[in-house]
């Protein structure tokens, strides 16, 4: 952990934040059945048991969307996570996980390290994990074998690096929306919504 | 077909009308057609409908059958007409969408209509092509969901717009907020990217099973439908006199597919197959009642049970009294067959064991209820009997053995009412189903190995019987107050499968057929009702009778 023990410096918190998408998109691909559960392992993480990917090619895409993330937390230039899910067979967006991030720019890389302890972030973000995880109860049951992708919501002038490519927003039309708890280190601040595909029945 | 529609059906019907007609031969009504394909395409139904009349009636008498064909298609107006153009109403009202829509053009107004509105599938569509000969064009439509072409648009004719300084502010406040609504972000500020390359997707024909971690109750995949079970009896008899007391058991049906009743003092057997009604025997005295009757299990004896405290055995084929067996203290409620063993359970709460094959028949006696035994069954395998009386008491009592004293296995008083419904489940050794009286209204599941209560459910109304049904895995039960009704619950999860009502009058007695597909209720109503409820498949029915063992009983032999 990149932080002094009660300060949070900009790349320690962007680290943090990196570091929960990174757990959450696993745990998302975990609960809602993308990935067969036998390719997940268990481990402990924030004081709780996590489910990460062992398929090797799943993992290198997220290592390389996070750290990609991290680097944009860190110039305080990402906007939104987005994950969506979608119907392999219609291209049908069926799920989407929205995380708004919250830069506070004044926080600079020489900038003193800000007051929050650690560990109120990690219990902020361990309810948000297990609201993931809760969501289940209500999310519709993904009936048919689906795709995911990882968007992220930047400034408009940013460079795009390489294998970047520009995207559209995969909107899901009428949806049902449901916020989830947020969590802030005291530099960045992450809101987290999901929407999912109305159904017809009941 | 409704008139004031006529626009959904006419041109394609009298475009290929005219194409089929154009090979008819002579027919004054040619002209017609011809005349029609000139004019303009909104012709009024009921002269379409007319002309089809007369049509058939000529293809009718000409006999060519391609024509028939070309007909019967177009007749067929259940598929989405998609020539015609599109009515006035839905051009004006798709043009007024597209204004809401800033800066779309109203000529854009089919891909707007796309994405906004359901379309119904019987609207015209909203392509404006020649009227193709047949129904269904053959060209390639491309879908378009996947592009933003809200946004597409937006962006391209953003630029068209005359700019007016005063309103610039105001206009471009209402653009972003539209574009946020559209988009979700405000394109202004934003972009968004994402990594590029090839999908990744989970392995190949991995298919999400979650439901079946995550569902409760019915998914579709694993919802078995479930069997229609006929509300109404199969066969109601009239059963006049029948003793409408709780603790008797009037009724059973032997492997012989033959139901034995007994009525007041009488015994009467109904051949179930052929539906013959005989007489088999009446007690002398007329103060004297049946008060329970037993098969065994080859179905050629019956035992009787009565109200002066004997236990006779009837040769059935034969129409022959056999003996009697005299040992009780008081009447004989409850009997069960293990072999060549009858156990009989009286009012005392005494329970004999008759061995009727020899003279003094009386080999046992189990004493343990304090109060009449109303409920007696051996486990299919012969290894206990289950013995229920009034004193609320559920007793396990093993195997004939010699000896003095027989003592008890189980003794499980969880029931608060009189336990006559007793029933051994026939797949799974060891199981129990007891129910309870008024009081009680309990069905008890119990494993006979661990003397454990497995399962307990409130059914809301006295029991009076239960059956295991094997056909479907399910638990019978007989209820009298308050409901009167017969109902099938799901054996192990005791959820309710269906009710079966009729009898106005408390079920007494509920028994299974041979084939076990029929339960025969007889209840205070004085009524013999028949429930078909456990009929199987054909096809599950030859591979049942494949399997199914003859036994063969010795006892035949051996009763003199």
């Amino acid at each position: 952990m990149t932080s002094t023990l009660n300060g949070i410096t900009l790349k320690g918190s962007a680290e943090l934040v990196a570091n929960f998408f990174s757990f959450g998109i696993n745990s998302i691909l975990y609960q809602r059945g993308i990935y067969p559960p036998e390719t997940f392992s268990r481990i402990t993480q924030y004081d709780m048991n996590l489910q990460l990917t062992t398929d090797p090619k799943l993992k290198n895409y997220l290592t390389k969307v996070v750290s990609q993330l991290k680097e944009w937390l860190f110039e305080c230039t990402v906007q939104k996570f987005v994950l969506v899910i979608t119907c392999l067979e219609t291209n049908e967006v069926l799920e989407r996980w929205q995380f708004d991030i919250d830069c506070d720019k004044s926080a600079k890389e020489s900038s003193a390290p800000r007051e929050k302890s650690i560990k109120i972030i990690q219990d902020e973000i361990r309810s948000v994990m297990r609201q993931i995880t809760a969501t289940v109860t209500f999310l519709p049951l993904l009936e048919t074998p689906c795709a995911f992708d990882l968007l992220v919501y930047t400034d408009k002038d940013l460079l795009v690096p390489d294998k970047w490519e520009a995207s559209g927003p995969q909107i899901i039309d009428q949806s049902e929306e449901v916020r989830l708890r947020s969590f802030a280190t005291s530099i960045h601040k992450v809101n987290s919504m999901v929407a999912y595909k109305r159904t017809d029945s009941v | 077909m409704p008139a004031g529609n006529g626009r959904f059906l006419n041109k394609p019907i009298t475009g290929a009308l005219t194409g089929i007609l154009n090979r008819v031969s002579s027919s004054s009504r040619n002209s017609n057609f011809r005349k029609k394909r000139e004019r303009n395409n909104r012709v009024c139904c009921r002269k379409v409908n007319v002309s089809f009349k007369r049509l058939c009636e000529n293809l009718d008498k000409m006999a060519q059958f391609g024509f028939e064909n070309d007909i019967h298609s177009i007749l067929k107006l259940d598929m989405p007409i998609t020539n015609a153009p599109m009515a006035r109403w839905q051009r004006k009202a798709s043009s007024s969408n597209a204004s809401a829509l800033n800066g779309l053009s109203p000529g854009k107004s089919a891909n707007v209509s796309l994405s906004t509105t359901k379309t119904p599938s019987k609207t015209p569509g909203k392509n404006k092509k020649q009227t193709p000969s047949k129904m269904g064009g053959d060209r390639f439509i491309p879908t378009r969901n996947s592009k933003q072409m809200d946004v597409a648009s937006f962006l391209l004719t953003k630029e068209n717009e005359t700019v007016d300084t005063n309103e610039q502010n105001a206009t471009s406040e209402n653009q972003k907020a539209m574009s946020m609504s559209l988009n979700g972000y405000n394109i202004e500020e934003a972009k968004i990217l994402h990594l590029g390359g090839k999908p990744l997707n989970a392995p190949e024909g991995y298919q999400n099973n979650l439901k079946v971690l995550y569902s409760q109750g019915a998914t579709p995949a694993s919802v078995k439908k479930t069997r229609h079970i006929s509300s109404t009896p199969d066969r109601i008899l009239d059963a006049p006199e029948l003793r409408n007391d709780f603790y008797l058991n009037l009724l059973d049906w032997s492997s012989c597919n033959v139901l034995a009743v007994a009525l007041h003092n009488c015994v009467y057997l109904l051949d179930a197959s052929q539906g013959e009604i005989t007489l088999l025997m009446k007690l002398e005295r007329e103060e004297d009642y049946i008060c329970s009757l037993s098969w065994t299990k080859e179905g050629s004896y019956l035992a009787i049970g009565t109200s002066d405290c004997q236990t006779q055995l009837w040769d059935v084929y034969n129409q022959k009294h056999l003996r009697s067996m005299a040992s009780h203290t008081s009447r004989v409620v409850s009997l069960s067959w293990n072999d060549h063993v009858l156990s009989s359970g009286s009012r005392s709460g005494h329970i004999h064991h008759h061995d009727v094959r020899v003279a003094n028949h009386h080999i046992a006696t189990l004493t343990g209820h304090s109060q009449e035994v109303c409920g007696l069954q051996w486990s299919p395998d012969g290894r206990y009997l289950a013995s229920g009386g009034n004193d609320n008491m559920v007793y396990v009592w093993p195997r004939v053995q010699d000896g003095p004293a027989n003592q008890a296995v189980h003794c499980w008083s969880e029931h608060q009412g009189a336990v006559k419904a007793l029933a051994w489940c026939p797949w799974q050794p060891n199981i129990l189903a007891s129910g309870g009286g008024t009081s009680d209204r309990h069905i008890r599941i119990w494993n006979v190995n661990s003397g454990s209560c497995i399962s307990s459910l409130d059914t809301q109304s006295q029991i009076s019987s239960l059956v295991f049904a094997p056909n479907y895995k399910e638990l019978v039960s007989a209820h009298g107050y308050a409901h009167n009704n017969v109902v099938i619950w799901k054996y192990p999860s005791l959820t309710r499968v269906a009710e079966l009502n009729g009898h106005e009058d408390r079920v007494l007695s509920l028994i299974l057929s041979p084939d076990f597909s029929t339960v025969a209720t007889v209840a205070g109503d004085e009524t013999i009702r028949m429930w078909k409820s456990f009929e199987l498949d054909p096809i599950k029915k030859k591979a049942k009778e494949r399997l199914a063992k003859s036994t063969s009983g010795v006892i035949h032999q051996s009763i003199r």
